[in-house]
């Protein structure tokens, strides 16, 4: 069991929320394309997981993933940089907002196919205990990859061969726009339940509440136990993705936007530290920030020629396109 | 000499990885007892958890195989039927090639994907009987079609190896072919093998076909000298071994058991004109235009590319030329 530190679990709810809004600007400003799927209002549940870690654990996020591989402790510059396509991101601008990752500590992939990464992390955790370490591994999905029969499968197969997996499912309500009670027959703890891995229901807006409770489930993972599920109940503060900010799509009524951003986990987090102690973050997170924006922008862009760079690990290369 | 099954070859070359690498893994259906009769007895011989049954989850086990490969291990997954790797596209190809670029180079997925029994196999219907090579030629995942037990053992060997995905067709049209082999050894990736030299004509045959075009290449040495060129890797291709055979004969004919639009044989056609000036029009001798196989026996035949229609196009090929 991880102990509670209230001032690192909101140091990182709030660098995952200024992240977000800066990253929210810089693609309004045009230097991030392609947009982002924000994770604006879930900051809690990854920093919650997060912080019930060890080194040696693993983990996979998805397209809204920045706030996961954040908490996992990647260097903002670097994410950054990734978001807005320059050679020093993490993944060299290969990857961008959706697939933005680093291997090195533990994060194995943003997997933009909804549903795909319970049965990656289930193979990698199997290999790395095989070799001798005591890992576990955590696959992030949305309410949407509950419906997909890649991850039911993924369900059965680390419980079957009783993997140590935990499946955060971060149910906002929505996927893209489809709300919950449209597509999901029975409940998200009951397909858990079908296969006999243990489920809890958390609020995911508090992220001392996300911690203890993965950090227990850990625990008993790390004791031997299977895998084990969360469904952290969360809402989206901002849209599916920043096209929204273009596009108006009226499928949340305002009010109901209006009461989900009320339980904000980055001030139920904050309230639990002094007047001091919050101001101290906020500044450091602001500074840490505002050096990966300029770290970011003045990194390089790659170089067109370099484009299929890292195609194959073996060294094989691709014929060219052209005539 | 030992003369050896093209099936045991297979087998022998995941005994010999097995023993080689303790990274080396292999799962699939049925794999322990061997329903296959590739994976006979390695269950026995490496134990349980490194020869892996799986359930009936071709969709999980393969992004296992791609996270246990994240991970540092090398997977070989056998599937017992050609058309499951319809149902895994998406996860070798979304995932499993995608990731080291996606990633910026920070990881390899080195996983084997082993089909034995690829192709017809006589009365098995459209869902067991298709060999789609082509598909993984296109997205550019290495792909091989062995048509020789010692090129059976040899690029399979090389695949398990290899740092980036690879896909081994084994046809079922050459699994009991039996040969004499001198040496196991790895064969290379993207290297083409001449297995008759001629002078008129060079007929390009993937996998089992390339028996049918010795065969063809035997009946018509009176009348015409036939090289046949084994492309053994279809992707990446060797086309400066099959533009060297062309250049001396002139004309080209691909024999290709895959569906006739956008197949292998379309490719292989283009890369040879787009350097060699023939002296007649190319063919090509294929399944037809998205092909099912038919359950009868003479309609499953029928569907196949043929030594009948392989004679046709050689001539007409010469006869164009005349």
């Amino acid at each position: 069991m991880t102990e509670a530190d209230p001032v690192r679990l909101y140091r990182t709810v709030r660098l995952i929320r200024r992240f977000e809004e800066r990253a929210v600007e810089l693609v309004h400003g045009g230097q991030i394309v392609g947009g982002i799927h924000p994770y604006l209002g879930q900051e809690g549940i990854a920093a919650g997981v997060c912080a019930a870690l060890g080194a040696d654990d693993v983990l996979a996020g998805t397209h809204r993933g920045h706030g996961h591989v954040l908490a996992r402790g990647a260097d903002p510059n670097r994410m950054l940089a990734e978001l807005c396509g320059r050679t020093t991101g993490l993944n060299a601008g290969r990857g961008g907002s959706m697939h933005a990752a680093d291997l090195s500590i533990g994060v194995l992939g943003a997997n933009a196919i909804v549903g795909a990464s319970g049965a990656i992390i289930t193979g990698a955790v199997w290999a790395r205990r095989r070799q001798g370490h005591d890992t576990v591994g955590v696959s992030f999905f949305g309410d949407g990859a509950v419906n997909e029969g890649m991850l039911l499968e993924a369900f059965n197969l680390a419980a079957l061969w009783r993997v140590p997996v935990l499946f955060v499912c971060e149910n906002n309500g929505y996927a893209t726009t489809m709300p919950v009670a449209g597509a999901v027959a029975g409940s998200i703890a009951g397909r858990a339940a079908a296969f006999d891995i243990p489920a809890v229901e958390v609020d995911g807006q508090d992220p001392e509440a996300v911690r203890v409770a993965a950090s227990a489930a850990v625990g008993r993972m790390r004791a031997g136990g299977g895998p084990e599920l969360i469904e952290a109940r969360t809402y989206r503060f901002d849209a599916h993705h920043t096209f929204e900010h273009a596009v108006r799509l009226d499928y949340r009524a305002p009010d109901e936007v209006t009461r989900g951003r009320a339980r904000d986990p980055v001030r139920i987090q904050g309230e639990r530290l002094c007047d001091t102690d919050r101001a101290a973050v906020d500044a450091e997170v602001e500074a840490t920030l505002d050096a990966a924006v300029r770290f970011a922008l003045a990194s390089p862009e790659p170089d067109p020629a370099d484009a299929l760079t890292y195609l194959y690990a073996s060294g094989l290369t691709a014929r060219a396109g052209g005539g | 000499m030992p003369r050896l099954s093209y099936r045991r070859a297979l087998t022998r070359a995941l005994a010999d990885e097995l023993a080689r690498d303790d990274a080396v893994f292999l799962l699939g259906e049925d794999v322990q007892v061997g329903a296959s009769m590739v994976t006979t007895g390695l269950a026995k011989r490496f134990g349980a958890e490194r020869v892996r049954d799986t359930p009936l989850s071709e969709q999980a086990f393969t992004s296992f195989a791609t996270g246990a490969a994240l991970a540092g291990l090398r997977p070989v997954i056998e599937f017992q039927i050609p058309s499951l790797l319809f149902l895994v596209f998406e996860q070798i190809v979304n995932h499993a090639h995608k990731f080291p670029l996606m990633t910026g180079g920070q990881c390899s997925v080195p996983v084997t994907y082993l089909v034995p029994g690829s192709g017809s196999r006589t009365g098995w219907a459209g869902q067991h009987s298709d060999h789609p090579y082509s598909l993984f030629a296109h997205v550019g995942v290495v792909t091989v079609v062995p048509a020789t037990p010692a090129d059976a053992y040899g690029l399979l060997v090389t695949a398990i190896r290899h740092d980036d995905p690879v896909v081994v067709f084994a046809p079922a049209g050459a699994m009991d072919v039996r040969d004499d082999i001198d040496d196991l050894v790895p064969v290379p990736l993207g290297r083409g093998r001449i297995h008759r030299f001629g002078d008129d004509v060079t007929v390009v045959a993937i996998g089992h076909l390339v028996h049918d075009a010795l065969a063809v290449a035997e009946e018509l040495a009176d009348q015409v000298s036939v090289e046949v060129f084994d492309p053994r890797t279809l992707y990446p291709f060797d086309i400066d071994g099959l533009s060297e055979s062309v250049a001396r004969t002139g004309r080209l004919v691909v024999f290709d058991d895959g569906n006739r639009s956008c197949g292998m044989a379309a490719e292989i056609i283009t890369s040879v004109v787009e350097r060699v000036r023939l002296l007649a029009p190319p063919r090509r001798v294929t399944r037809p235009d998205g092909a099912v196989l038919p359950f009868a026996p003479a309609l499953d035949r029928a569907v196949q590319p043929g030594r009948d229609q392989l004679t046709t196009a050689i001539h007409l090929t010469m006869k164009d030329s005349s």
